[in-house]
């Protein structure tokens, strides 16, 4: 990596006068999402919870793009991926992306088809 | 052959000293160590999916297994593990900033900025044994059924959780610690519980106001509370007592989430310890000014990588530990 950074956040947003300065104000937001998983995780709001999408709760869902919007923080401003080259940036994000979402459909299908033997086999597993 | 063949390009292409993707070579080989070990903790984290999904109206409530705070008492879900997350977060941020300070070649600040993450990190390994410890220890006990479902109790009037030494009776019986030489040769209790399961049973029919609380989630994702008559019927199935979770029982709920959390909070955990032990090293490296006199300070930037990673991994754990 050279010297030089890019200083912007949010697409342009969010413009820093230096690299440390950045470095706060993405500490800032990531302080700011922490701490919205953490109040919902506790209150745990009612639609949240009853609600669903593609058979998963709505509160989980939101856990899940906060996470990954924390991990693109971190990816990108404290491992510098933003400075560096496009396609070294590719090769390290869509190699692992591809294949954990891989590893996650097959196992989570498998996991389901299990607990449907389990549920409506005619062995019960609670004596 | 006698002839050589020059193709013109030995030293710019195949003399090394090359740097690919406009990247050094350790910082390479540091993100190659990253990738594969990023997809080594997604295999446990699917695993973990893999095993909650198989067992999902069973799988115990994080909210209820981490509810301590150190030298406070009460219930505080939560709250720890996300001060824990903070300063991991935290000692990222000052990672950063020795990276940043060592470009503009700043000895001192990076000193500072690297001994600050050391400590962050210290924190963040003596939090998680801390965690580790009240996890082992358990809570308010349960006991364990034939076909090694957890129940625990819960007090009628107040709906609290109810304690065993809350109910239990001390009989005039003695514990004797099962031992190896004594019956079949592979078992022996690990533990004395402080209840035997005579004690508990008799000591939840003579207490009316205590019901039995089993695994299975109802609509509302709480877990089942039994009325009086069906917990009398249902506490003749116990068999064990169990306090606190190892490898094998586990009082919070099915086992397979004690033995994930250890697996998975440990296997970070000791990526914390090493990356803790490495920071160490560099951060003498700087003290001494080996790379002062070498004129860069890449290997703080590749250390600061792997910091980084480990921050990383923590909040995918914390998202699908506690929580999902």
């Amino acid at each position: 990596m050279a010297h030089e950074h890019k200083l912007e956040i949010f697409r342009g947003l969010l413009k820093f006068k230096s690299n440390t300065q950045k470095i706060w104000g993405v500490l800032i937001f990531l302080t700011i999402v922490t701490t919205i998983e953490v109040a919902l995780g506790i209150v745990k709001p009612r639609f949240l919870t009853h609600g669903y999408f593609l058979g998963m709760k709505l509160l989980n869902w939101i856990f899940i793009i906060l996470t990954l919007v924390k991990a693109y923080y971190i990816a990108w401003d404290f491992m510098h991926l933003r400075d560096e080259k496009t396609p070294l940036r590719r090769v390290i994000v869509w190699t692992p992306v591809f294949l954990i979402c891989y590893l996650i459909f097959i196992l989570l299908f498998e996991a389901d088809y299990i607990y449907n033997v389990y549920t409506e086999g005619f062995i019960t597993w609670d004596f | 052959m006698d002839a050589t063949v020059s193709t013109g390009t030995e030293d710019s292409v195949w003399g090394g000293g090359n740097r690919p993707l406009g990247a050094s070579y350790g910082k390479m080989m540091m993100w190659f160590f990253i990738m594969s070990d990023a997809l080594t903790f997604s295999g446990f984290l699917v695993a973990y999916g893999f095993s909650r999904f198989k067992f999902i109206e069973l799988w115990p409530i994080a909210d209820e297994v981490f509810t301590h705070v150190p030298f406070f008492h009460g219930n505080y879900p939560m709250y720890y593990v996300a001060f824990m997350t903070f300063i991991l977060i935290m000692s990222s941020v000052t990672m950063v900033l020795a990276v940043d300070a060592g470009h503009k070649m700043k000895q001192k600040s990076v000193i500072l900025y690297m001994f600050l993450t050391i400590i962050g990190g210290a924190i963040f390994v003596g939090s998680q044994a801390w965690e580790w410890a009240t996890f082992i220890k358990g809570d308010y006990g349960a006991v364990e059924t034939n076909s090694g479902r957890i129940l625990q109790f819960v007090n009628a009037e107040t709906g609290e959780r109810a304690a065993l030494s809350d109910f239990a009776e001390t009989l005039p019986e003695e514990r004797i610690k099962h031992q190896a030489n004594e019956g079949i040769w592979f078992e022996n209790e690990g533990y004395k519980t402080s209840y035997s399961l005579n004690e508990v049973v008799e000591g939840f029919k003579a207490t009316p106001n205590i019901l039995i609380r089993t695994e299975q989630l109802n609509e509302e994702g709480e877990k089942t509370l039994l009325d009086r008559k069906e917990s009398l019927a249902k506490i003749l199935e116990a068999n064990q007592v169990v306090e606190g979770a190892n490898l094998v029982h586990n009082e919070y709920g099915h086992r397979l989430f004690a033995d994930f959390f250890f697996f998975i909070t440990g296997f970070h955990g000791f990526h914390v310890f090493s990356g803790v032990v490495i920071n160490i090293i560099i951060f003498f490296n700087v003290i001494l000014g080996t790379y002062q006199r070498r004129g860069h300070y890449e290997m703080v930037e590749k250390v600061g990588l792997y910091w980084h990673f480990v921050d990383l991994v923590w909040v995918f754990v914390f998202t699908f530990f506690y929580l999902v």
